[in-house]
């Protein structure tokens, strides 16, 4: 257990002052925050940013077996927003880096138990020691979500190009403080799809959600395979997706990156991805 | 070239019909989302046809309903009489004073009304405030959806049936492409135009 809590950062981040807490949510389940969360993480983390991911999805926790850090977790949020445990002895230290750390969920537990002050609180005490404080969401609009978003000063809104989800989105984003100014993830787009005319493109999306789009993700097996793993896409450098999320954590920390052209997986790749073996 | 046999058959492709429901479920979500617009859309209505006839306001009732292809907007204003100020410096209306019963008729829905309705020199201002209403509701919708007011067609229709109807959008007869244009020909302010009832009602 110590053995990671050491090597929390102590120092503040920057001179200036704060880090920046961030939401990711969606309303919809299923489209992506949490992998958002877990890539956004470690593509900030390789840039050399402290950062901290707050699995808010208390009953549901999964952040950490998509970074695959599930059996490094010993205590979680509600052992430290109750006071059972030291921040520093619940914080679980990234296998890969040192400046990437996970607050796990509570797996026992229910979203009502979580105190919306105290989260805020917990939140405004990591935003001291590091630049990111990235809070995954449940999905859903109730109390998981109001204490999700109840200590974030930014939000990420994860949306699918598929109706059920942009409505969701819609939802979600009216239900935000405009102070938040909401962006867009728009996630698992499949290109050949969008040029047939049988799926939502980007801009038919954003025409209705109307948020500064942050970026796309291509659905790509990739992120399967990763996640099957517990390695964040992210840090794959021949995978477009990770590609994709690493541009995304460049744009989030204020460089003004180009969105990458989504490549279309030719045959080529495609036996190039066989020889890999990326299964 | 399947594709292209597929599409002859299905019609458009679906995407373009996730466009289509999404415009229309969230207009839906953002009028229920949005009583206190709604509320002030109905006494705004309320107040422009009170000016030219006496209304039951107790019984009004304005409702909007989601459709196959539009979202509409329902008013049954149930009118007690036709104020007789106002009836002198307006044309008379074809219909008997009598204090008239409700009734709910749905007007046909004039489909793009700038063709039969506000191109006309027409102070109109009953549509014209359900209109205007309907297009501030449309800045609270987030959505770029067009909004279009349909006024009733009041002609030969008999006053007491004129229940405002104003569809969010035409019915399209082929595949839809999202028209830019919002009720952009706003009828001139009451009062500097000719003042009609109708079309085809001279002064």
């Amino acid at each position: 257990m110590r053995e990671f809590a050491s090597e929390v950062p102590a120092a503040p981040p920057q001179e200036h002052g704060r880090g920046r807490s961030i939401v990711i949510t969606s309303g919809k389940g299923g489209v992506g925050k949490t992998t958002t969360t877990a890539n956004l993480g470690a593509a900030l983390a390789a840039r050399g940013a402290r950062v901290v991911m707050i699995d808010a999805d208390v009953g549901l926790r999964n952040l950490d077996i998509v970074l695959g850090l599930e059996s490094r977790v010993r205590y979680h949020l509600l052992d430290v927003l109750e006071e059972r445990v030291e921040l520093d002895d619940a914080l679980v230290r990234d296998k890969r880096s040192e400046l990437l750390f996970l607050l796990a969920a509570a797996q026992a537990r229910e979203k009502e138990d979580v105190d919306t002050a105290q989260m805020t609180a917990l939140v405004e005490r990591l935003r001291e020691r590091f630049d990111y404080v990235l809070i995954d969401s449940p999905a859903g609009i109730e109390v998981g979500f109001r204490n999700a978003i109840a200590g974030a000063d930014e939000a990420l809104i994860v949306c699918m190009p598929e109706v059920s989800s942009v409505r969701d989105a819609d939802r979600v984003v009216g239900l935000l403080p405009p102070a938040m100014r909401p962006q867009l993830i728009v996630n698992r787009v499949r290109p050949h799809l969008v040029r047939k005319g049988k799926m939502l493109s980007v801009d038919d999306v954003n025409a209705i959600l109307r948020l500064p789009l942050l970026g796309v993700i291509v659905d790509e097996p990739a992120v399967i395979t990763a996640t099957n793993r517990g390695e964040p896409v992210a840090l794959d450098a021949s995978s477009q997706t990770g590609s994709a999320f690493r541009a995304i954590a460049a744009r989030l920390a204020g460089e003004d990156v180009a969105a990458p052209a989504p490549r279309e997986a030719g045959v080529l790749a495609k036996l190039g991805a066989l020889f890999r073996g990326r299964r | 070239m399947f594709d292209f046999f597929a599409r002859l058959f299905r019609g458009e492709p679906s995407g373009a019909k996730a466009k289509e429901r999404l415009r229309l479920v969230l207009l839906s979500d953002h009028l229920a989302l949005a009583p206190d617009v709604v509320e002030s859309l109905r006494r705004d209505l309320l107040d422009v046809i009170s000016r030219y006839v006496e209304v039951d306001v107790d019984n009004v009732d304005v409702t909007f309903e989601q459709r196959e292809h539009e979202v509409a907007m329902l008013a049954n204003v149930p009118i007690l009489s036709v104020r007789n100020g106002r009836a002198h410096s307006a044309p008379a209306p074809r219909t008997p004073l009598a204090p008239a019963p409700s009734l709910a008729a749905e007007a046909p829905s004039l489909a793009p009304l700038e063709e039969s309705f506000w191109t006309e020199p027409v102070a109109e201002p009953a549509p014209a405030a359900a209109a205007a209403a309907v297009d501030a509701l449309a800045e609270t919708d987030r959505a770029p959806a067009e909004t279009h007011g349909s006024p009733a067609e009041m002609d030969g229709l008999p006053l007491a049936d004129a229940a405002v109807v104003a569809g969010a959008a035409p019915k399209p007869t082929r595949p839809r492409r999202r028209r830019r244009r919002r009720t952009g020909t706003m009828p001139p302010p009451p009062g500097t135009g000719e003042q009609r009832w109708g079309n085809s009602a001279p002064p």
